[in-house]
């Protein structure tokens, strides 16, 4: 058995938080590119579509983001697409996390007054001057906190990438777990860097929704 | 190419799976928000050092993954000498997490209510528990009530994640049915088409109950 001291555990630990922070990141962009085209998909009024984003947001918010996984990653290689499981964990999660910040953002959209929309249409503004100049300024203010506050469901979400076998951070603990035998140590160190990372995005979240509610 | 047929023999498997499922999400809900309202109660009117102790264990919860918890208790704490069987890790594990966010949500209702109800309460002299019970608690779940729900829900869906230490719920059953038949597309198809109807089942189900609980505000 090869012998582990704690500066090792933490230091193999960290490395492996790299990929943590990756997936976190590509998961978040690709979230975010997905819910801006089904926001517009969704402003659009065509019934077809906003039916198909209704659909969309039930199936995955309603399954497990595990099960997602699991499909992407077994199910799309049984179908005869080869995927590795960083872009198996990328997928799902940017799937996830798309269906929920689709769903946050049109709570902020729909909290603006209809008379804005009819305003600007006075004003002679067409739909995307009325996006970019009038709703977007007002629901990003409203939008940025629960969507920071929304990062930090992903960044646990990675941690699921570990069941699909990619070294992240959960798995890395699982791993020494394995070779040291020391759960209760190896478990503790991951949970603080979790910790570590997603506290600063909970308070700057609720710091946040402190800032813009005084401000109203 | 999918082939569904070949999970038919397993149906049993996935009935059982489903039942743990739901008998897990049943007690963890009941425990998870009985335990939340009492957390959320110490948070808002009890002492500055009970508050601290209760979002301090929020915030650990709330920023640490659901799968490091149950890997902290399952694997961990028999280390320091707390044997714990798959279900029971399971099952703490699930109220732990549970508990904290309904103690957030819960505490958000309280701090709505007027100071004056309390100050009201107190005049008609009602005791703290009688004024928490009777005039407080309920206004305070019902205006939180759909944020306490999708929490409920949530936490269903998330203990597809005890099937890894071997609780033998419907996600250990579609990797038992797949490791069997390489079926694994339609395996998990079948297994998430089964946590959606759980999902929308479970909303209807809270939804009526919502009803029920606060219909004299409805039908006012």
């Amino acid at each position: 058995m090869i012998e582990f001291s704690n500066i090792d555990i933490i230091r193999n630990l960290l490395i492996a938080t790299q990929w943590t922070i990756l997936l976190s990141l590509a998961a978040f962009a690709g979230g975010i590119t997905v819910a801006l085209l089904l926001t517009a998909a969704r402003l659009n009024k065509t019934p077809l579509l906003s039916i198909f984003v209704r659909i969309y947001v039930e199936v995955f918010q309603g399954t497990p983001l595990l099960m997602q996984m699991f499909l992407c990653f077994f199910g799309l290689s049984m179908i005869g697409i080869e995927i590795s499981a960083w872009n198996a964990a990328a997928l799902s999660l940017t799937l996830f996390t798309s269906a929920f910040l689709v769903e946050i953002w049109r709570g902020c959209i729909d909290t603006l007054p209809k008379g804005q929309w009819e305003a600007s249409r006075c004003l002679g503004l067409n739909f995307l001057q009325t996006l970019r100049y009038i709703i977007l300024p007002q629901a990003i203010r409203t939008a940025l906190a629960p969507s920071i506050g929304f990062s930090v469901q992903v960044v646990k979400g990675t941690a699921l990438a570990s069941v699909i076998g990619f070294v992240e951070l959960t798995k890395a603990g699982s791993m020494l777990n394995n070779a040291t035998f020391e759960p209760f140590k190896v478990f503790t160190f991951v949970a603080i860097i979790y910790f570590m990372l997603c506290y600063p995005l909970s308070w700057t979240s609720k710091f946040l929704e402190k800032k813009f509610n005084a401000s109203r | 190419m999918l082939n569904f047929s070949d999970l038919l023999p397993y149906t049993d498997q996935f009935l059982k799976g489903l039942l743990t499922t739901v008998e897990l999400t049943l007690y963890s809900t009941l425990l998870g928000l009985i335990l939340g309202a009492v957390l959320a109660t110490a948070r808002q009117y009890g002492s500055s050092l009970l508050a601290s102790v209760v979002s301090v264990y929020v915030e650990l919860i709330r920023n640490t993954p659901f799968i490091v918890q149950l890997f902290f208790i399952f694997f961990g704490l028999p280390s320091i000498g707390v044997m714990l069987s798959p279900w029971q890790a399971g099952m703490i594990a699930m109220v732990i997490n549970l508990a904290a966010y309904s103690t957030e949500i819960i505490r958000a209702g309280l701090g709505t209510t007027p100071k004056g109800q309390w100050e009201a309460a107190k005049v008609l002299g009602l005791s703290f528990k009688q004024t928490l019970l009777r005039v407080v608690m309920v206004p305070a779940v019902e205006k939180i009530y759909p944020a306490l729900t999708s929490q409920c829900i949530i936490v269903m869906l998330g203990s597809a994640v005890l099937s890894q230490i071997s609780v033998p719920d419907l996600t250990y059953a579609a990797n038992l049915v797949q490791s069997r038949n390489f079926r694994s597309f339609e395996s998990y198809l079948i297994t998430a088409g089964l946590y959606l109807l759980l999902a929308i089942l479970m909303r209807k189900a809270f939804n009526m109950i919502g009803r029920r609980v606060f219909s004299y505000r409805v039908t006012k």
